[in-house]
């Protein structure tokens, strides 16, 4: 069987979704085994409708629900296909089970997640409580902000995960609708270019080698459970950001595109910094400029691209210097600190920084994060700065009605 | 993995076992006791006791229909040359199913307390059942 190749303008204005279906087809996934769920639908429709055009050689798998998904995923991997699929929220919910099973089984099976809050109240837009459900589920998880880096990133997470050094499943996490459903101008690779980047899949185990007959999803209980699941952290902990790192150079040799483990913008003499994840991450760099332009304030963003494995060490050298931080975390932490909260105080416990660390819950379902609102974060961070410590509660909700809900 | 003193850093990722030790070819045409099992197939396992009851084997009934081998869910029917040699004790569990589906009249295979003696057991095998007419 073959398949037609497609000519692409240099730039295409493409949604962060079609940019992934794009991606899923550059690279020939062999096998898009999925169930659709809003705002991620359009990227397994894409693949799909590749696929029916002759534009991919490939399976696609129509299934019962997302848990069916991903295990259909698992069987194509473990048999020895490149594998993807995307969900978001409920799917991604409905998913968990498996996702545990496929980083396990270490699958390098790639996952669109299209970030959307969970339910109840049902709700389609975006927010990060499905990524952040997916934080111990021993996936890589990387995070862009915007069209072009969805398209960029599903690449790397490729090569990544295919690595045999790594074999772990990735996530390439987008914002649902800012992202999934906003055309950009997104500058492209050729097929050519795309699938030599990423490379031909090279298979481990796998089933449909007849000659070396292997049992994938074995049961191990006190003797060796233990023992996998250590394995599968310190790879996680010590193989992963070299291959990263090894990835975002070729990329940048490739295209031009600089990524980096984690962004950071005007850090270098920033006395106070936000870090965020997603699109909220382009909207604190615009307005830090102005923060640093208008009221003085020397102002920076850090950025999280990749959320898991998390980069201790790289956030520890970024935030050298800086006097205040705010954790921006777009999910409800439902009786405790937000996620990036504590994963920074964990970093700055133990380090000689004495940054102000405080936390701020915003745009839950979609809500807009405005620029007035992060003026005002910026300010009570200078002010925490000044201060050398807290001049706020430490976790403070933003952008909600009724009256004002901090904490401690 | 049989040997349970192994690290976390001295196996193959992925909670993956090989059946076999080495590549296998023609694998269908070879017999269970020719086999390079691996360590970690469960081959060399024995689930006996998982048994209540063993199904014994009365060769002078049978007629290699080769219906037991078929039906047995555990292949745990050893037959060589289609010619039925007898049960696999290490793997049976018991199920009987070879004793339901067997055609001869008396039966080839029939149910006995585990404990029982395979030579009484032969002695006291039932005689033909008259079709009622």
């Amino acid at each position: 069987m073959a398949f037609d190749k497609m000519e692409l303008n240099e730039i295409e204005v493409w949604d962060g979704n079609f940019a992934a279906a794009q991606a899923l087809r550059q690279v020939q996934v062999d096998v898009v085994s999925a169930y659709p769920i809003t705002p991620s639908t359009p990227i397994v429709e894409g693949y799909a409708k590749f696929l029916a055009d002759g534009y991919v050689e490939g399976e696609f798998m129509m299934v019962e629900s997302e848990h069916a998904a991903m295990s259909g995923c698992i069987g194509a991997s473990a048999a020895g296909g490149r594998v993807a699929t995307a969900t978001s929220s409920q799917g991604f919910a409905l998913m968990v089970e498996t996702l545990y099973q496929a980083s396990g089984m270490r699958l390098p099976i790639i996952l669109n997640v299209v970030n959307r809050a969970l339910a109840a109240p049902l709700n389609v837009n975006g927010d990060h409580s499905d990524m952040y459900l997916g934080r111990d589920s021993g996936w890589i998880q990387f995070d862009s902000y915007n069209p072009q880096q969805a398209y960029d990133l599903n690449f790397i997470a490729f090569k990544v995960a295919e690595d045999h050094e790594v074999r772990l499943p990735a996530m390439v996490h987008q914002d649902g609708f800012m992202t999934s459903h906003t055309a950009q101008g997104v500058k492209t690779l050729s097929d050519d270019e795309a699938y030599g980047f990423v490379g031909e899949f090279k298979p481990m185990n796998d089933m449909l080698d007849l000659e070396n007959p292997v049992t994938h999803g074995v049961q191990t209980e006190e003797d060796w459970h233990f023992e996998h699941k250590a394995r599968q952290h310190h790879d996680l902990m010590t193989k992963v950001f070299p291959k990263i790192e090894e990835a975002f150079d070729a990329f940048e040799k490739l295209t031009g595109r600089k990524y980096n483990i984690v962004e950071e913008y005007m850090t270098d003499d920033a006395e106070v910094a936000v870090v965020a994840l997603g699109t909220s991450v382009e909207t604190a760099v615009e307005v830090a400029k102005e923060m640093r332009e208008q009221e003085g304030i020397k102002a920076g963003v850090i950025g999280i691209r990749v959320f898991r494995p998390w980069p201790f060490e790289y956030i520890a050298e970024a935030i050298k210097g800086i006097k205040a931080l705010g954790a921006l975390d777009r999910s409800s932490p439902n009786g405790a600190m937000g996620a990036l909260y504590n994963e920074l105080a964990g970093i700055l416990v133990n380090s000689d920084e004495k940054a102000v660390l405080t936390n701020y819950i915003y745009g839950l379902g979609g809500r807009d994060l405005t620029k007035a609102h992060l003026k005002e974060i910026f300010k009570e961070l200078k002010a925490n700065a000044d201060a050398g410590k807290p001049t706020t509660e430490l976790q403070q909700f933003i952008g909600v009605r009724g009256p004002k809900l901090a904490y401690l | 993995m049989a040997d349970n003193t192994m690290g976390w850093d001295e196996f193959e990722i992925g909670a993956m076992l090989r059946s076999f030790d080495g590549p296998i070819k023609d694998i269908a045409l070879t017999p269970q006791e020719e086999r390079n099992y691996s360590p970690n197939n469960s081959f060399t396992a024995s689930v006996a006791d998982w048994r209540i009851e063993k199904p014994i084997f009365n060769k002078d009934y049978c007629i290699d229909c080769q219906f037991c081998w078929i039906y047995c869910p555990d292949v745990s029917i050893v037959s060589r040359d289609k010619k039925m040699l007898g049960v696999d004790y290490d793997h049976c569990k018991g199920c009987a199913i070879c004793v339901e589906v067997c055609p001869t009249n008396p039966k080839s295979l029939l149910m006995f307390p585990e404990q029982e003696d395979e030579e009484a057991a032969i002695a006291s095998w039932p005689e033909k059942e008259e079709k009622e007419k």
